[in-house]
């Protein structure tokens, strides 16, 4: 037993060199050269320059237009997020109250946005959404509104499918803890004289914590980074930053820019994660563990 | 007068599974009765139906009087010790114990006072801070312990408490549960496969398969006088004889197994050629090979300190017999040996009632 153990000892180093290879060469490597870029001078007239400087970073922080632009991605992030909780928490809470026939055929209709290609399922809902679509027609027909709803172009259509799209994500995280929850918590809190609520309340969702973040880091650094969804559904009248990224890139064709755009992006989002997790961690110590 | 009854108490799965069937138990005040059985006799659903946490499909859940099959188990006044002591892990161990205190609205001046009651009662004081997970397993279960009695329930109910925790330190905590038990008054109701806690820790005990109660009775009742061969199974060892009756006098009768004959009281066996006795362990004893009723050979004897174990070949079957360690030479195995015993202590095994 020890010299097969001994002889497979490189073993595990070539068994992760695939991985390791798709790792550095599409993360790693792409990551590098877009922070690089970001430091290269531009020219409206000549183009990129080989020179270095800090001037992209500069305009960014001292322009308006891009803080505007960095709190909208925020909010619609933060939007999308607190949604997907408030409608992934309960949903998941009834679905591990079913029948496990039925919690199969649920758990297909939760996840069937990630089966539908993203440019059909936006396509889809810019459908629905638009002024004489289906959801305009049913809000009109039941008299809610009077005129048609702004659906589509709008940022409220941009949180609207961004939530049926991310929500999966949300309802796994809080599936895969409640799963580890001592079943009988529950029942004890009920022997102890707390209601239906009040043990949801103090008991079940105090626990579910560590699942409930980890759903809103996926959800929020999903939607920050979305691009499709609020190119489609925003079209040019809504702009975040993945958008303006896009057109720095092809259409201003002002590469360096776009990627100081994108660095800050990712470092805001690390930044946003990081932080809530330590929030987070330190309110509910003694779930994460 | 009873402090809880179980009347026709039944739990029928999709409309066919009976985990429970038409139980029918009267625990008296202060009474400490446990439901032993294997695993699958219904002992656990019948809990969780006084506990209210299943529905019962029949029959009626009744407390001091009161009907409570139809009241939501908040508004019981059962404390409930669970397995997995099912403790609030986000909870500090006085917010644990004072929860079901603050679900009652107990004011704030009493409530500090009544957490370090509770805790003094298991031994746990100083450790309100805590939380369950930095607990041994033993302090865990005191928690869940001084928590479900800080609400002063009317029943305790224990699903398998012990089950989590090592030997020496179960059997100290019987001892300890059970003084706490008697001491406080309370009803408690324990559910155990082990037989073991079961007869330390009772007053009754009721013996349950196929969710059904096969015995009810008082531990040396059940243990002397099983009611049925289920019953003398699962607790302790017992060596089964099946043999042939010769002759037979009334109560007494010659039964024969093979070329061996011996005299048993076989009153209350009904007609028949065969018949099944029963013997203990500990009432069997080893004599030299040309004394005893039945010869043997010895073929296994394990030491456990207090006592040993033999297992014994035997022209009479299979045999087991224990014997104290009174410092006193012991056959080992191989050693041919004779086996005997009082006439009284060989008993006939009684008939299996009709759904046990």
């Amino acid at each position: 037993m020890l010299k097969t153990g001994k002889r497979l000892n490189g073993a595990p180093w070539l068994l992760s060199l695939p991985a390791l290879a798709l790792f550095v060469g599409l993360l790693a490597v792409p990551l590098a050269l877009t922070g690089i870029l970001s430091f290269h001078a531009y020219d409206g007239m000549r183009g990129m320059e080989s020179a270095l400087s800090m001037r992209h970073y500069v305009e960014i922080l001292t322009d308006g237009y891009y803080y505007e632009l960095f709190l909208r991605t925020g909010l619609m992030s933060l939007g999308v997020t607190v949604i997907c909780m408030v409608i992934g928490v309960p949903e998941t809470l009834i679905l591990s109250k079913m029948r496990p026939a039925w919690q199969g055929t649920f758990f297909v209709v939760i996840l069937g946005p990630l089966l539908i290609s993203v440019i059909v399922r936006t396509l889809g809902w810019s459908i629905l959404l638009s002024r004489h679509g289906m959801v305009n027609s049913i809000l009109l027909g039941l008299g809610v509104v009077e005129r048609p709803v702004q659906l589509l172009y709008s940022m409220t259509g941009i949180v609207i499918v961004l939530t049926h799209v991310l929500l999966p994500f949300m309802i796994i995280a809080v599936w895969s803890t409640l799963q580890r929850l001592d079943n009988q918590a529950p029942n004890a809190a009920r022997s102890l004289g707390a209601g239906q609520f009040t043990t949801y309340w103090r008991i079940v969702l105090p626990q579910l914590m560590p699942g409930i973040l980890s759903g809103s880091i996926i959800v929020f650094t999903l939607s920050a980074s979305a691009f499709a969804t609020p190119a489609l559904i925003g079209g040019r009248r809504v702009k975040v930053v993945t958008t303006a990224i896009y057109d720095e890139f092809l259409n201003s064709l002002n590469w360096p820019l776009g990627a100081a755009i994108a660095v800050l992006l990712l470092v805001g989002i690390v930044a946003v994660v990081v932080g809530s997790n330590r929030l987070a961690e330190r309110r509910f110590k003694q779930v994460f563990s | 007068m009873s402090n809880l009854s179980l009347r026709g108490l039944s739990k029928t799965y999709a409309g066919q599974i009976h985990a429970v069937q038409g139980l029918d138990l009267e625990v008296a005040q202060g009474e400490f009765l446990s439901l032993l059985g294997p695993s699958g006799c219904g002992k656990t659903t019948t809990l969780q139906m006084v506990a209210g946490f299943i529905p019962p499909t029949e029959g009626s859940v009744v407390v001091e009087g009161r009907d409570m099959t139809r009241v939501a188990p908040e508004k019981r006044d059962m404390g409930v010790v669970f397995q997995s002591y099912a403790l609030f892990p986000h909870m500090s161990v006085a917010q644990n114990v004072g929860f079901g205190l603050e679900m009652r609205k107990v004011k704030k001046s009493e409530l500090q006072d009544r957490i370090d009651e509770a805790l003094s009662m298991v031994r746990l004081s100083g450790l309100e801070d805590r939380y369950p997970r930095e607990l041994s397993g033993g302090q865990r279960q005191r928690v869940a312990i001084a928590r479900a009695l800080a609400i002063r329930p009317k029943v305790l109910l224990l699903d398998e408490p012990m089950s989590n925790l090592d030997a020496k330190l179960r059997s100290e905590m019987h001892v300890e549960l059970r003084a706490l038990q008697r001491r406080l008054g309370i009803t408690a109701i324990l559910v155990t496969h082990d037989q073991v806690e079961a007869m330390t820790m009772s007053d009754r005990i009721a013996v349950m398969s196929n969710g059904c109660i096969a015995q009810l009775g008082s531990p040396i009742e059940v243990y002397d006088k099983p009611a049925s061969e289920f019953a003398l199974r699962f607790l302790g060892h017992a060596n089964i004889i099946a043999g042939g009756i010769s002759s037979r006098d009334g109560r007494n009768a010659v039964i024969h197994v093979g070329s061996i004959e011996f005299t048993a009281d076989i009153g209350g066996h009904s007609d028949g050629a065969d018949v099944k006795l029963f013997i203990r362990p500990e009432r069997l004893r080893i004599c030299s090979a040309d004394k005893g009723v039945a010869k043997g050979r010895v073929v296994a004897s394990l030491f456990l300190g207090g006592f040993w174990i033999f297992e014994i070949e035997s022209e009479i079957g299979k045999l087991r017999a224990t014997l104290q360690n009174l410092g006193t030479v012991q056959p080992c195995e191989g050693d041919e040996v004779g086996i005997t015993w009082n006439a009284a202590d060989l008993r006939v095994v009684a008939h299996e009632t009709a759904n046990a």
